[in-house]
């Protein structure tokens, strides 16, 4: 980077010029924001259009490179418009799967047509991605998956079912993991493969969760034709970068909570609304909740040190380190305590699931409960991940 | 602040990380508590590692120091705490040593840290009375004025490494309320002195430490390291960066319990095979793994506050308090339970570090405490 300061000026000028004033302060969270996708319908014109000139900027996917649609920033460049878009307040222009899980997979291991094809699709919000990973016989055995692929020459053709696919009812395509080979060892027949959504044969239902909510499909395939030329790397190869993605997924995931309060209000602030004699400042009156606070602070602000750590490494040119691998289990597990403290704070106000005399943060907070009982089974549950550092950091023999 | 080490902080290390594997296997600490050493540390080897330039890390190069900071102490301290070194690093440079350093006496600095730093001179800290347990500010020692001077009268226990000191530095109210910053002086005091009794203490984990008696120990005002009533925060300061030490030393022997652990889960088979195979202990593993990673943020980060001079330096001492304690205690509470019978007897090694970890918990404050003070700290 040429000078730092000069970039700061230049992004902080080009933010408050270029997203809509209408969208500022509506950081956005978690799932809320631009999905984009063909079936997308935005909720203003300013979202429009924040999205189409930040996509033109290159700052949807910053640091990808410029002729796949990105921004061609190195790291620190990024971390500088990060800064920047948190201070004016713009709203992440677009999200999702395409930015965060198939996008870096295909800068690894597609080919130079397949990465024109779909990184600049995902940088314009064009195409929304889904994941087709799990099957209802394959969870933490992932590599046991069952849906096959037959050979036809050019393509092949696919008959089964995933599951745990997410928004898949919103998606335009999917990556998916098929078997290729069904005599070869369950790890090496099996093959990452994008499919279009809109395929004949291929449809999708929603499945209701405790939160209430859906975000998850199960999605079936039946006869569904696909190209050979949409094989990432290698047929029977798959494996290899069903692993790398997760490995993006793992990270994201991390990332997602390792934030922990961020600008949110504080525990204790929480807590003092809640509390029957809390003062407004002070000690709060219930010494247990106090020392839960300090111990949820604590840990997220231990855990946001290890992944700086990581990151300084990673900076500095170093292979990732052995901190790494913990990041899956500990970021989700503290948002989990962290969700059940929240609960904890609020007592009896923290049941409410719709309607009359419960204030909306405490109905969110009642699925946002609910919704991180899944963290620790997604993307490769707490147990797998466990095995994971046993076997590959701590060399502990099968 | 970078929370990475540069090419220097490797090599200090891996030069500690040699020498610890070499010169200083726990066996050395067992053999000096089978023999009842009386003074319980090799003299030799702690010249050694003055001549290293460990031992002056902290102090200023006109005292004969490297004038480098807690980021590079703690490289050290981890290391001796892989192998329960015995050698007065606490006592002498964490607690005394850099009290005076942060002091800013000149003429105490003058008179004791050459000594310090070339390995000579023991120094120790008495600052806590028997029912103080982890208040700073409560001592039970007590100054009354006599003519120019105050005369000191009370006790001090397990002063680390006081049966040994050539100096000890006490912590004594000479006004004001107990649990108060203010009215606290902290009087240079040399073993010699009339009235000051020194016995040796025994504890469970063998750090050497001793009960100090004053009765009408007589000092002068100028004896006093930042002034009469004004020692107060000099020592809390203090204490938090002797506390991120200690934690260094708490990360070194939670690693090397865990690295013993891991050797047991390799090697020893039940049911026709090896026990590491089995899941239960397997993820059990996994978690002290974790607990050490995080706990070596931990460590890290707080050095760098403390070297930064960070407002937040009584936040880190906390944060890495809490973090290393809980850690190191339940790696080595698994450890011995992953030994099994024999993880129970005085011959292997797993209970020295079981013994060490609980005694580093109950020292500068346990978990509990210190997220007390978080709270405190954070207007809750």
């Amino acid at each position: 980077m040429s000078d730092p300061q000069a970039f700061q000026a230049e992004t902080r000028s080009w933010l408050e010029e270029n997203c809509p004033k209408s969208l500022l302060g509506k950081g956005g969270g978690g799932i809320v924001g631009t999905w984009g996708g063909r079936k997308w319908k935005p909720e203003s014109e300013d979202q429009r259009l924040w999205l189409e000139r930040a996509a033109a900027k290159g700052f949807t996917a910053p640091t990808w490179p410029k002729e796949y649609g990105g921004g061609g920033l190195s790291k620190e460049e990024a971390k500088i418009l990060a800064q920047e878009m948190r201070a004016v307040g713009t709203p992440p222009p677009l999200i999702g799967f395409g930015l965060t899980m198939i996008g870096p997979t295909l800068l690894q291991y597609g080919t130079e047509e397949q990465k024109l094809e779909h990184l600049t699709k995902i940088t314009r919000g064009e195409i929304r991605w889904c994941q087709g990973y799990s099957e209802p016989g394959a969870g933490s055995d992932l590599a046991g998956l069952q849906m096959r692929a037959d050979d036809k020459g050019d393509h092949y053709i696919v008959n089964g079912t995933k599951v745990w696919t997410s928004y898949a009812d919103e998606a335009d395509w999917i990556f998916a993991l098929v078997r290729t080979d069904p005599k070869a060892k369950k790890q090496e027949g099996i093959t990452f493969l994008l499919i279009d959504m809109e395929t004949p044969g291929i449809s999708v239902s929603p499945i209701l969760l405790i939160s209430g909510s859906s975000p998850f499909c199960e999605t079936h395939f039946q006869d569904v034709k696909a190209l050979k030329s949409n094989v990432i790397f290698k047929e029977h190869a798959g494996w290899t970068v069903a692993k790398a993605l997760l490995g993006h997924e793992r990270s994201m995931v991390a990332e997602a909570f390792g934030g922990g309060g961020g600008s949110r209000r504080s525990l204790a602030d929480r807590a003092r609304a809640y509390l029957p004699g809390a003062d407004a400042e002070g000690p709060l009156p219930d010494a247990t909740l106090r020392q839960d606070i300090a111990r949820m602070e604590m840990d997220t602000r231990v855990f946001g040190l290890t992944m700086q750590r990581a990151r300084d490494a990673a900076k500095a040119g170093q292979q990732p380190g052995a901190e790494s691998s913990i990041f899956k289990v500990v970021g989700t597990e503290i948002n989990q305590r962290r969700q059940e403290l929240l609960m904890h704070i609020a007592g009896p106000q923290a049941l409410g699931w719709e309607g009359e005399g419960f204030a909306e943060e405490e109905l969110q907070g009642t699925r946002d409960w609910l919704r991180s009982r899944g963290n620790t089974i997604e993307g490769g549950t707490s147990e797998v991940q466990r095995n994971i550092i046993a076997k590959r950091v701590l060399g502990l023999p099968d | 602040m970078d929370l990475m080490q540069s090419e220097d902080q490797e090599l200090i290390a891996k030069t500690a990380a040699d020498f610890v594997g070499e010169r200083s296997p726990i066996a050395r600490v067992r053999a000096l508590r089978d023999a009842g050493d009386p003074v319980g540390f090799s003299r030799e080897l702690w010249k050694e590692m003055a001549d290293l330039g460990w031992v002056g890390i902290p102090f200023a190069e006109v005292h004969g120091g490297a004038d480098l900071g807690l980021a590079e102490l703690t490289l050290v301290v981890e290391a001796l705490g892989r192998g329960l070194a015995p050698e007065p690093f606490l006592s002498t440079v964490l607690l005394a040593g850099q009290l005076l350093q942060r002091s800013g006496d000149e003429a105490a600095c003058a008179k004791w840290l050459p000594g310090v730093c070339s390995g000579d001179t023991i120094l120790a800290l008495a600052y806590q009375g028997a029912t103080s347990r982890y208040e700073v500010f409560s001592p039970a020692v007590v100054a009354t004025a006599k003519g120019d001077g105050f005369l000191l009268t009370g006790q001090a226990i397990q002063v680390l490494d006081g049966h040994v000191a050539d100096a000890l530095i006490v912590s004594a109210r000479t006004s004001g309320e107990q649990g108060e910053a203010s009215g606290l002086s902290l009087f240079v005091v040399p073993k010699d002195a009339s009235g000051l009794e020194i016995v040796r203490q025994s504890r469970v984990d063998d750090r050497n430490a001793a009960l100090v008696q004053l009765s009408d120990v007589a000092v002068s005002a100028s004896d006093a390291l930042a002034g009469i009533d004004g020692g107060g925060q000099l020592l809390q300061e203090t204490i938090d960066r002797a506390t991120i030490g200690l934690c260094a030393e708490m990360l070194g022997g939670m690693q090397h319990a865990f690295e013993l652990t891991l050797e047991h889960l390799k090697t020893r088979e039940q049911f026709e095979t090896v026990i590491g195979t089995f899941q239960a202990l397997k993820h059990r593993a996994a978690d002290l793994f974790i607990e050490i990673e995080l706990s070596k943020s931990a460590v890290m980060a707080a050095a760098r506050a403390a070297d930064g001079d960070d407002v937040e330096l009584a936040r880190y001492a906390s944060l890495a308090k809490a973090q290393c304690s809980e850690a190191y205690v339940r790696v080595t509470n698994e450890a011995v339970q992953m030994f099994g019978g024999v993880g129970m007897t005085d011959e292997y090694d797993i209970g020295f570090y079981m013994k060490r970890a609980r005694a580093t918990e109950l020292t500068f404050g346990d978990a509990a405490y210190h997220r007390d003070r978080w709270a405190a700290l954070g207007g809750y």
